[in-house]
């Protein structure tokens, strides 16, 4: 590690400033944007339309755990298919997907350079929406793996394998042909992103479904896999997220890069041991149950540091969060983030554990951190990059603010409810003269208030969809009038005249 | 941290000891497991599935089961109170299975013993084809689309294999995959005693088993190895 002073505390300095001799200067922020413009709009317009069918298949699945009949006389949409095909459409589709989409961009403006091999990416972002949908209709039509988060069938996981590796020409050369030589924060957790995913996805299925291991180290790498996609290849985005937008926003620099190296590596070291602690009092030697909890409790250390180093770049300018859209989202991001950690440390405890264990407790966390933290921190990078993408503004304040009232609305109804639901699940089960009927019945109000909690959700997203496609059309209009104009000459003129 | 090469080996050091930590180092521990004797039936165990039951297998994996059923007799919390199994589950158990389907939620009870618990499978057919109709108040969904409704002729009668479910003039047959599900949940037994997770015998049997021999008195002991080893069986002691 170099000495603090040299790096640097803002995400981008302006090219006046940067005293560096380097021969080619950083490029200005529109020319990036102009780059990028093409192949990112395919990946945010994919990305937030798996959005909408990922949690449209999660309501169907939530209502199913209350309403049993509800849509069972066909074998595809058996609630066994359903939830881990809305789950796998907002990993892979939304999440993953929209994830590369705002790390390249934030890569290309770190580094000052236009984005590279566009037409590879275009391919590879076609690719990797076939995969996803080859994988959600192969997990419909019942060829699950069996393994969570890794259902989609390996036909469906190579193609996205494949797809991912395209991209890496562009987010790789983004990173080393970098016309900054400084690097900021959010470029190592997006390196650590960018490397690590291939990891633990090839090395998982290799494991699992190609040539699968034997026994319960099948449910190990399994815990491994899920753990690592979470902590080291979503959460690092959203941090990334974090960490570049706090300080652009409130227009102050980083509190201190030497907290946040520190909080970077002890990070990343202890979030990816954290993986054994899904298996507490199951299957596995005691000493892995033991390990993954040791190293969730140690996360607290770098959860301080993060904390500590966001608050006191952001103190004072708090109020700003309610007139920048961006910031409101970043807040509700981050402080799920703290949440999430801070839950997820307290259930790998053996004694919270014994009752929270395999009940809604840990859904409702895992919910909180893929769709609070990671989920939140994409959309508002959204609301921020999208306009200097397309060069045009939101089409209306009201829908925006409506799409964010939803989706903290909804996630934090869904949160609520599924804990409240799980703790009464864990006692219930964990007595041992209640009959598992009465404990399924005591839960049903607590599911149907989390069905709500995915329906206001849903028609947050719907929102986003829409206003999203108005934008698209308006920034397609110049094109199409061209269109129109070569095609159906005279069209354009009675158009005109009509309006 | 400004030098690109430089962080990389350090992402690539850290992310290497998790693989190392957490993947290789259980597979070095748990990969060259494989069957041992039962000792008390002198058995190999686990004892592999055989063809119905293995279709099954694949049926209960393609429908997602696991996604509101657990495969695992905890030793924290009440599993074992509740009847789930007379013992925690252990490594051994799960050897024949793939793939291993430990579940990650309780919204239907643990399976892990379920073919102890139920041992006809009509009961568990009828579960299937509705199972409001076994357990009134159910939030499990039927899988009638593995079940044929037949109409019945006004002088015919139903099938042998058709189940108490259908509405009269009509009968309902399990298909050859609700079969082979069923047959696979009655396979789902982890009962054999291991040396790593001995099965508590119950207050009768420790009586009888004290008036024959001291040892026996042991409140957890692995079983009934103790009274007349075959020659050539391992010697299983019960852990002190």
């Amino acid at each position: 590690m170099s000495a603090p002073a040299s790096l640097s505390l803002t995400p981008e300095r302006s090219p006046a400033v940067s005293a560096t001799p380097v021969e080619e200067k950083r490029l200005e922020a529109p020319e990036i944007d102009a780059s990028c413009r093409g192949p990112l709009l395919f990946v945010f317009t994919c990305g937030i339309a798996w959005l909408v069918i990922g949690l449209l298949l999660a309501l169907i699945s939530s209502i199913k755990l209350h309403a049993p009949g509800f849509l069972a006389n066909c074998a595809c949409l058996t609630l066994g298919r359903v939830r881990p095909a809305g789950i796998n459409a907002v990993l892979y589709g939304f999440a993953s997907q929209t994830g590369i989409g705002v790390l390249l961009w934030m890569m290309c403006r770190l580094g000052g350079t236009r984005i590279a091999f566009q037409n590879t990416l275009a391919i590879a972002t076609a690719l990797w929406n076939l995969g996803v949908a080859a994988g959600i209709l192969g997990i419909l039509g019942g060829g699950s793996t069996g393994f969570e988060w890794l259902e989609m069938p390996h036909y469906a996981s190579s193609i996205l394998f494949v797809s991912y590796t395209l991209t890496g020409f562009s987010t790789l050369s983004a990173f080393y042909f970098r016309r900054e030589p400084s690097l900021y924060v959010s470029q190592w957790y997006l390196l650590t992103a960018l490397f690590w995913f291939p990891w633990i996805y090839s090395a998982a299925n290799l494991l699992l479904v190609v040539f699968p291991v034997r026994g319960v180290v099948q449910s190990i790498i399994d815990a491994w896999f899920t753990s690592n996609f979470l902590g080291l290849w979503l959460a690092p985005i959203g941090l990334g997220i974090i960490f570049y937008f706090i300080p652009k926003l409130s227009r102050r620099p980083l509190y201190s890069s030497t907290l946040a190296a520190f909080g970077f590596w002890t990070y990343a070291f202890f979030a990816s041991w954290t993986g054994f602690a899904k298996l507490v009092g199951g299957p596995v030697p005691a000493w892995m149950a033991s390990t993954g909890i040791v190293a969730n409790v140690f996360l607290l250390v770098p959860l301080l540091s993060m904390v500590m180093n966001w608050h006191l770049t952001l103190r004072g300018t708090y109020p700003k969060a309610r007139t920048d859209v961006t910031l409101r989202f970043l807040v509700f991001s981050a402080a799920s983030f703290v949440v999430a950690t801070l839950m997820n440390i307290l259930l790998s405890l053996r004694e919270v554990n014994a009752v929270t264990h395999l009940t809604y407790v840990e859904a409702a966390q895992v919910q909180l951190a893929v769709l609070g933290f990671v989920g939140m921190a994409l959309l508002g990078s959204l609301y921020y990059i999208v306009p200097r993408l397309m060069q045009i503004e939101w089409p209306s304040a009201r829908t925006v603010k409506i799409h964010f009232l939803c989706s903290a609305g909804g996630i934090g109804l869904i949160f609520v409810a599924l804990t409240l639901g799980g703790l009464v699940q864990g006692f219930g089960i964990n007595n041992p003269t209640a009959p598992f009927i009465n404990v399924v019945k005591s839960t049903i109000p607590f599911v149907g208030l989390a069905t709500l909690g995915q329906l206001v959700l849903l028609i947050g997203q719907v929102v986003l969809l829409w206003d999203f496609v108005l934008l698209l059309r308006r920034c397609a209009e110049p094109l199409r009038k061209s269109v129109v104009g070569l095609v159906l000459p005279g069209r354009l003129e009675r158009e005109e005249a009509r309006s | 941290m400004n030098s690109g090469p430089l962080l990389f080996l350090g992402i690539f050091a850290t992310l290497a000891s998790s693989f190392w930590g957490v993947v290789l180092v259980p597979q070095l521990q748990l990969g060259r497991q494989d069957q041992v004797t039962n000792p008390a039936t002198f058995a190999l165990y686990p004892q592999p599935r055989g063809g119905s039951a293995k279709q099954g297998a694949e049926l209960y994996r393609s429908l997602g089961c696991v996604e509101c059923h657990s495969q695992q007799v905890r030793g924290l919390g009440a599993d074992v109170a509740r009847g789930w199994g007379a013992r925690k589950t252990v490594a051994q158990d799960y050897l024949g299975d793939y793939p291993v389907l430990l579940g990650s939620q309780r919204i239907g009870p643990d399976l892990a013993n379920i073919g102890l618990r139920q041992t006809k499978a009509s009961d568990l057919l009828r579960h299937l084809y509705n199972p409001q109709l076994v357990v009134p108040g159910s939030m499990m969904p039927p899988f009638r689309f593995l079940f044929e409704t037949r109409k019945l002729n006004s002088d015919q009668k139903p099938s042998s294999e058709a189940l108490e479910a259908g509405e009269p003039g009509y009968e309902v047959v399990p298909s050859a995959e609700a079969n082979a599900l069923a047959d696979y949940l009655l396979s789902l037994h982890d009962d054999s005693p291991l040396y790593e997770a001995p099965v508590p015998r119950s207050a009768a049997e420790i009586a009888n088993a004290g008036a024959t021999n001291a040892v026996g008195t042991n409140v957890i002991s692995t079983n009934t190895a103790t009274t007349n080893p075959a020659p050539g069986a391992p010697a299983v002691t019960p852990p002190k």
